[in-house]
């Protein structure tokens, strides 16, 4: 990348305008940037001359769109682009995209609560916490183009306009494209501030909208796509860990000697959890980890066993001591008091696991004196741009470069930096070798941070119109936010609301796993909603209709889902249907299931699910959809066969083999996905679709059998013993 | 250490590693043919899905000197000269990917399918596919895409 353009050349500084930081150098102040779709293709030979921080062009006209966003799966890399281009009025067939640098005072989101900008995808906030600013920041660049063919003709700015890649002066008959106003960029000084007015207005739009070619795909056709699990660099070593199958259990190793002397080990490195090794090749590390000798100490999870956890669960629920309150709307307590009938129902559900298919690794390289450390790695973001790597090593934030690569899926497990600061302490040892760090997918599985298991408490009573007057939710598990979200009732008008969380605490490693509580919480509540619907011989539906009579957008995706499933209509003999609401991250869903039982073997299959979803202004129709088959299949997944258990502090599962995903022969004959039209601001959707299947599950099966299920997952032994008993 | 010499997509390679390696080790840190993927080690997810000799495999549960016994070894790299194999196409036209991490695996699964099976049904590509997973949920597109590739005679006559 050379400094090239006639005007903006020399200057090499950051702006800022309108609360937007602007980077107008064109080299140095930004680490060299990795094309994400194809590092391995040399860099173009052709000039790249950056516009603003987030756009460059090249002079056979190509548009570099940065994509400050992690992918996944999700689609950023296509969706944040399209939003900017769409205001920059950029030609679509010219836009290329890659990742940002990890910078985020330029390239963070506003979508987080407090006072900086965040680079964290996660909480299927992405979208909604970029969409203005990259509507922004596509409209300054837009400005920038007029400004400069302003210069170029001699004509006032406002009397120009774009077209698609141009820019064009009606009154004399001449447009110029962008790439042919490269040689004539001229930057205002201040740079100019794209007025919200200035936006283009919904119904304008021309990408967002429209379902776009996802730009990842076609590398993702080819094994060209490169995960940083791929990453080979000259000179590059491997390390591997060993730790504990006790969560935290601190090591004591007796073979250090023998490990040493193996084939390619190169040093043997202690961390308080475990053992690591590093090794000329994989397949050495791999050996040595193998040979590892290691006496584990105590912890807190030692003695831990997962299924005899629940009592102590239901003791903490009934104590009269209440936990943190959560909600608290009318009076509960009285309105149970008045009540004429009420009801009480405990959920329980079992840890799970991420099982996203790339396991946990990372490449980092520090510099001989140890200051300067490079990072490759595929990581949800943080809180931390650096993903704790300056604090691991020391150093200041300045000196690390991270590299973001795509991610062999993330689901909540990779916005946690534990492999990522580990593969950074291995690599200090060994200064100015690049070391990736490869966690096996037993490492992977059993090192977990899992969706905690948790007890769910409700009550429910209703006045003798058969009105529900009152809903008590008490959540009992580990993790805080992790059991405690998705346990408000917004849309549902119930006068008298209580929630609350009551703490237990085990040491087994916990974080967000996709839609976090929603899933368990919701099954719950829809669970719950549908029994007392079902004691006043009401249908859910039309029950459901009448608790949503204050909150139209949520009864609107409940109104089309049942059209959707002709809710109400024949049932194949030996099948039925449930039904579910919730809300995700802004977006409301209400989704149906059809199912049916094996009365021999217990196994749930579900034939048909049917969704309608409103997320506000959809930029990716298709995408979205591809996004609530995939989470719905991932709720299928986990309702049905995951299932994590801990004996003694020890993890019982260790690989596919024991931790089972729903696999092809198991899926529905059919998804569909409903977007209700909205010109209301985007809203999350990656977890809108994953906590509808086990209420909607569980609904169906009662209508199915007349039984409840009540504990997560439905394995074919959980519902063979509820059919029996 | 023992050298074992390998016909990779029509390339002979030598590589110097242990006896027992898995060629999933060799075909992606030896030789830098990472479009193969490590998903669990023991045969259970199929990203690691390659053709021996015209068969599925995991390579993953593969020793190098096993490997080495092959007439021919196909990786996605090899699948097609440009990435136009029609089920690489219609990976593209029905948007299958999402992370992307397992479809390597999937589209090898896929291809050996086709080539022994020209015009499967929905119960046939079920069966023949159900050692891949897919954690992102991908697999209502992934017979879609099988379909459209399998309706397309260049699917079954592609060699790899």
């Amino acid at each position: 990348m050379q400094p090239n353009s006639r005007t903006i050349g020399r200057r090499n500084f950051l702006k800022t305008s309108g609360g937007f930081a602007l980077f107008v150098g064109v080299s140095g102040l930004l680490p060299q940037l990795i094309s994400c779709s194809d590092t391995r293709a040399a860099e173009s030979a052709v000039a790249k001359h950056r516009l603003t921080a987030w756009v460059q062009l090249t002079e056979d006209g190509r548009i570099i769109i940065y994509n400050p966003a992690a992918e996944m799966g999700q689609g950023s890399m296509t969706s944040l682009p399209a939003i900017f281009a769409e205001e920059m009025d950029a030609d679509w067939q010219l836009v290329e995209v890659e990742f940002s640098p990890q910078i985020a005072e330029i390239y963070g989101s506003d979508g987080w609560n407090g006072d900086r900008k965040v680079m964290l995808s996660a909480g299927s906030r992405v979208t909604s916490g970029y969409f203005m600013s990259m509507r922004k920041a596509g409209a300054q660049a837009r400005l920038i183009m007029i400004h400069s063919a302003s210069g170029l003709w001699d004509v006032p700015a406002d009397e120009l306009n774009t077209e698609t890649g141009y820019v064009v002066h009606q009154a004399s008959n001449r447009r110029i494209s962008y790439a042919e106003l490269v040689p004539h960029l001229n930057l205002p000084d201040p740079l100019p501030e794209a007025e919200l007015g200035a936006l283009r207005k919904p119904e304008d739009f021309r990408l967002i909208g429209t379902s776009l070619p996802r730009t990842d795909i076609p590398a993702k056709t080819t094994g060209t796509a490169q995960f940083a699990i791929d990453i080979r660099l000259p000179g590059m070593v491997y390390g591997v860990l060993e730790r504990g199958r006790v969560h935290g259990a601190p090591p004591t190793l007796n073979n250090e000697t023998a490990i040493l002397k193996m084939e390619g080990v190169l040093k043997v490195v202690r961390f308080d959890y475990g053992i690591g090794i590093l090794a000329t090749r994989l397949e050495q590390a791999l050996a040595a980890k193998k040979a590892l000798d290691i006496s584990w100490g105590p912890t807190q999870a030692q003695g831990f066993s997962s299924h005899d956890a629940y009592a102590g669960y239901e003791a903490l629920a009934a104590t009269n001591k209440s936990g943190q309150v959560l909600t608290e709307k009318g009076d509960f307590k009285s309105a149970w008091q008045k009540a004429s009938r009420t009801y009480t129902a405990d959920y329980r559900n079992d840890y799970v696991y991420h099982a996203q298919m790339e396991p946990l690794n990372a490449v980092v390289q520090l510099t001989e004196d140890l200051k300067n450390a490079k990072v490759w790695v595929g990581s949800q973001q943080g809180f931390d741009e650096k993903l704790g790597v300056p604090d691991a090593l020391g150093i200041d934030p300045d000196n690390v470069t991270i590299e973001l690569q795509y991610l062999g899926g993330g689901f909540g497990r990779r916005s946690m930096t534990d492999f990522v600061t580990e593969c950074a302490i291995l690599a200090r040892e060994l200064p100015g070798t690049p070391v990736k760090l490869i966690w096996t997918r037993e490492d992977d599985l059993t090192y977990g941070a899992y969706r905690p298991m948790s007890l769910q408490r409700l009550k429910a009573c209703t006045d003798a119109s058969g009105k529900i007057t009152g809903f008590y939710h008490c959540v009992v598990g580990d993790g805080g936010h992790l059991v405690a979200s998705g346990i408000r009732n917004d849309h549902y008008d119930i006068p008298n609301q209580f929630a609350e969380w009551r703490e237990a605490s085990h040491g087994i490693r916990l974080k967000h796993w996709r839609a976090v509580g929603h899933g368990p919480n919701k099954f719950a509540i829809e669970c719950m909603i549908d029994e007392v619907a079902s004691d006043h011989g009401a249908d859910p539906v039309a029950f459901r209709r009448n608790l949503m009579s204050k909150s139209p957008r949520a009864l609107a995706t409940l109104e089309k889902v049942a059209e959707m499933a002709n809710w109400g209509g024949p049932v194949e003999k030996g099948r039925a249907r449930g039904i579910a609401f919730l809300e995700r991250s802004g977006s409301l869903a209400s989704g149906v299931c059809e199912i049916s039982v094996n009365q021999n073997t217990g196994k749930i299959h579900v034939h048909r699910f049917w969704n309608a979803l409103d997320a506000g202004i959809v930029v990716q129709p298709d995408n979205v959809k591809a996004q609530m088959e995939g989470g719905i299949l991932m709720g299928i997944s986990s309702v049905l066969k995951e299932q994590i258990t801990i004996e003694n502090g020890q993890v019982q599962q260790s690989n596919y083999d024991d931790y089972p995903l729903l696999r092809m022969d198991e899926i529905p004959e059919a998804v569909e996905t409903a977007l209700i039209p909205s010109k209301e601001p985007p809203q999350g959707i990656g977890e809108s679709g994953t906590p509808l299947v086990a209420c909607a599950i569980a609904n169906a099966f009662f209508s199915l059998t007349g039984k409840r299920l009540r504990h997560l997952p439905f394995t074919e032994e959980r519902v063979l013993k509820v059919l029996k008993g | 250490m023992p050298a074992f010499t390998l016909n990779i997509n029509g390339e002979i390679q030598s590589v110097e590693v242990p006896g027992g390696t898995a060629l999933l080790w060799v075909l992606r840190e030896h030789l830098g043919l990472t479009g193969t993927k490590y998903g669990c080690g023991i045969a259970q997810c199929g990203a690691c899905t390659i053709h021996i000799d015209g068969k599925p495999a995991r390579a993953c549960i593969i020793p190098v000197e096993q490997a080495a016994k092959a007439q021919a070894i196909t990786t996605i790299e090899g699948l097609s000269d440009t990435g136009d194999h029609p089920l690489q196409q219609a990976w593209i036209d029905a948007q299958v990917p999402q992370c992307g991490y397992c479809q390597s695996g999937q589209i090898m699964q896929a291809a050996a399918l086709l080539r022994d099976n020209p015009r499967p049904d929905r119960d046939e590509i079920k069966s023949y596919m159900n050692g891949n997973l897919c954690r992102c949920g991908t697999y209502l597109r992934i017979i879609k895409a099988i379909e459209m590739a399998s309706e397309n005679p260049e699917a079954q006559n592609q060699s790899s």
